[in-house]
């Protein structure tokens, strides 16, 4: 049998598995290979046998050897007698695993044992097999083959783990990096305000949900809450240019229904067909004790009346952002008058559907019932989760999403924080242009589409010396020209707006005389010019209308209705003068800053 | 959830049936519903009698239906809504875009 063994054999056994054979293990691949066997003629057969089929050998006399060669030459392959001196291959064996690490080394013990307890010995220290003494050099070569492609086969799925596991390192650092520049451009802007409450809990790193809020540059607040399609990344891609456009048009000043036009004409021309975003926008005036309202797609908006503590809904009246085309989108919004303390309720379809463990949802009237149960309407918020959190025993949350409360305030509640705001801008003023005037006279066809406020303010705000000041020069601008636009040219008559639905009746005649206007004008006069420590702005607007009696107005100013309302009197003491000339169709109102 | 496509005997309605929940798992098959079609109808019909519930991506999958059907010359009509469905379509003010019944 020795003989046998030792005997070269003429040809390789090409047939011996070919489907083996054609994993990329090529058979004159040159391996390392570890002999221990304390028997020095076995040794020598071995070695002699496995140089002859090309291999690289070390060879070593015992246990301890062999651990000691293994460590130096890290061996593909090792042939392990079980029985030596100093220490046994079973030993070796173990120490040769746990030095190998993560990398598989095959051991294949050398034995001439027969008994099946000893045999599975040699497996339980970590052998991969074992091969009986005498050897045949057939079988042999084929072991040393079959256990290299095994470790070939260890080491490919070695390298894919560690690729994979590279990737999505990579991967979460991307996100990461993404994640942060989506933050700071779909950041929730004045969320934190005190008159607002929300919760926004996404499914995964990103989210379908957004909830901005910005303040007007008049002190007034826009906030919106968008719902896009789906969940995380493609959901959240278009949050961005969502927010890029909504923080950028209301600090210029312009309106609610220019926003939504913007918003929607960007998202239809970037999303694909199917992706759109369900959204509410609404726009408060703490001033005016107004609110002006748009939903588009989500469930019904609730607006809780403090004095009665009653529900009105409102109702999505419009097709969600981003699926209609320009010519096809409506801007229409309802108005509201609100008192103190009335709340708005925005919530996505999220909070609806949330189903309990019998698969029934949430909905609208579960909804309906917190809010009859409340007692404390500074509860309500807390009542609203606890009720889906109630009503769900804790399953697993289905959708994004998103609950936002925005409470009706005073101005003078709402206005501390945004002074304080203004003064942390306020840096240098000196520079800029300083002694200059301008014209703008605005003809029907203008009057009818355009707002003109934004870029007159985007005017001011070069004068670095304006910049802390661009809440009351809005405020001032807007509502002289809301003024001569609406009472003056158009002769509208302020005293609708008394009454609750008055309100609606207001803005449907606006439009209706905005459309009927053929004749007419008004025209702005910016007049700026610096003084030894600031400069003084002269804001003058004019109408070609009839005018009105300002001697009288004059006189009762302290009464705050009437033909200009309750704007004229804050106007007034934002000012340095304010006067009406000609027959009361122009007014100037003169702003004066200084650096203190 | 399955879909069923059914054509007309000329070829110009198409009626597409979709049973049980109507969401993002049904993207493929409702796609290849009217994709697939050997004819080129003009006409569709979703019929929503089986159809449980709808969620945002059904929207979205009805979306790209009528914009393969021509966008706003598309004549789609959705009809048999139980009043969930019919709720989550008028939410969405989906009666703009097509013809609910």
């Amino acid at each position: 049998m020795k003989q046998n063994s030792i005997a070269p054999v003429g040809t390789q056994p090409s047939d011996l598995s070919p489907t083996l054979s054609q994993i990329d293990v090529e058979s004159d691949e040159v391996l390392r290979i570890l002999i221990a066997d304390d028997n020095d003629s076995d040794r020598l057969i071995l070695q002699t046998i496995v140089k002859k089929q090309g291999h690289t050998v070390f060879a070593a006399a015992d246990g301890e050897q062999a651990v000691r060669l293994f460590e130096e030459e890290r061996p593909d392959i090792v042939l392990l007698d079980a029985l030596m001196p100093v220490m046994d291959g079973f030993e070796a064996a173990r120490m040769i695993k746990k030095l190998a690490g993560e990398d598989l080394v095959p051991i294949i013990f050398l034995t001439s044992l027969k008994d099946a307890a000893s045999l599975a010995d040699c497996l339980d220290a970590g052998g991969s097999d074992f091969l009986n003494k005498p050897y045949n050099r057939v079988i042999l070569q084929a072991k040393i083959q079959a256990f290299n492609r095994m470790r070939k086969l260890h080491a490919t799925v070695r390298a894919q783990r560690d690729e994979i596991s590279r990737h999505h390192d990579h991967l979460i650092h991307e996100q990461e990096v993404a994640k942060a520049v989506f933050d700071n451009i779909a950041h929730p802007g004045c969320i934190d305000a005190k008159n607002i409450k929300y919760l926004l809990s996404p499914m995964a790193v990103f989210n379908g949900d957004l909830a901005l809020a910005a303040r007007r540059p008049s002190g007034g607040m826009v906030v919106l809450l968008g719902d896009f399609t789906g969940h995380g990344l493609p959901a959240a891609i278009g949050a961005m240019p969502l927010s890029d456009i909504f923080y950028g048009m209301i600090q210029k000043g312009f309106l609610m229904q220019e926003i939504l036009r913007e918003i929607n004409k960007k998202l239809k021309s970037i999303l694909p067909v199917g992706v759109f975003c369900c959204a509410c926008m609404v726009d408060m005036s703490f001033r005016k004790g107004l609110m002006e309202i748009w939903v588009g797609g989500l469930p019904d908006i609730f607006l809780y009346r403090a004095e009665s503590a009653t529900i009105a809904e409102i109702k999505s009246s419009n097709l969600p952002l981003g699926v209609l085309g320009d010519a096809k989108f409506n801007t229409d919004a309802a108005v509201y008058e609100l008192s103190l303390g009335d709340r708005v309720y925005l919530w996505s379809d999220g909070i609806h559907e949330e189903v309990n463990s019998e698969d029934v949802m949430f909905g609208t009237s579960a909804l309906s019932q917190v809010f009859e149960d409340n007692k404390n309407p500074d509860q309500l918020f807390d009542d609203i989760l606890g009720g889906v959190l109630q009503f769900t025993g804790g399953t697993e949350q289905e959708d994004d999403h998103t609950l936002v409360e925005v409470t009706m305030m005073s101005a003078e509640e709402m206005e501390g924080v945004q002074e304080l705001e203004e003064a942390r801008s306020s840096s240098a003023y000196l520079g800029g242009p300083q002694d200059w005037k301008l014209t703008y006279e605005l003809l029907p066809d203008s009057l009818r589409s355009f707002n003109p406020l934004p870029l007159l303010t985007h005017i001011l705000m070069e004068v670095p010396g304006l910049r802390p000041h661009s809440g009351k020069l809005y405020t001032i601008m807007a509502e002289l020209y809301s003024n001569a636009l609406e009472h003056g040219l158009l002769g509208l008559d302020s005293n609708l707006k008394s009454s609750p639905l008055g309100f609606a009746d207001y803005y449907r005649e606006r439009t209706d005389a905005l459309e009927k206007l053929t004749t007419g004008k008004v025209c702005i006069y910016l007049i700026h010019n610096p003084e030894p420590s600031g400069g003084v702005l002269s804001i003058k607007i004019e109408d070609s209308g009839d005018g009105f009696n300002f001697d009288d107005f004059e006189k009762n100013q302290h009464k705050t209705e009437g033909y200009c309302g309750r704007g004229i009197p804050l106007i007034r003491s934002m000012c340095q003068s304010f006067n009406y000339y000609g027959n009361g169709n122009i007014v100037e109102a003169v702003f004066a800053w200084s650096v203190c | 959830m399955a879909i069923w496509a059914t054509g007309s005997a000329d070829g110009k309605e198409l009626t597409i049936k979709i049973q049980g929940r109507f969401d993002f798992s049904a993207h493929q098959e409702f796609r290849d519903a009217y994709e697939k079609a050997n004819d080129d109808p003009s006409h569709y019909i979703v019929d929503m009698r089986e159809t449980t519930y709808l969620d945002s991506s059904a929207l979205g999958m009805l979306l790209l239906l009528r914009d393969h059907a021509g966008g706003d010359n598309s004549d789609i009509q959705i009809i048999n809504c139980n009043p969930d469905v019919k709720k989550i379509l008028t939410i969405s003010n989906f009666e703009q875009l097509f013809t609910i019944k």
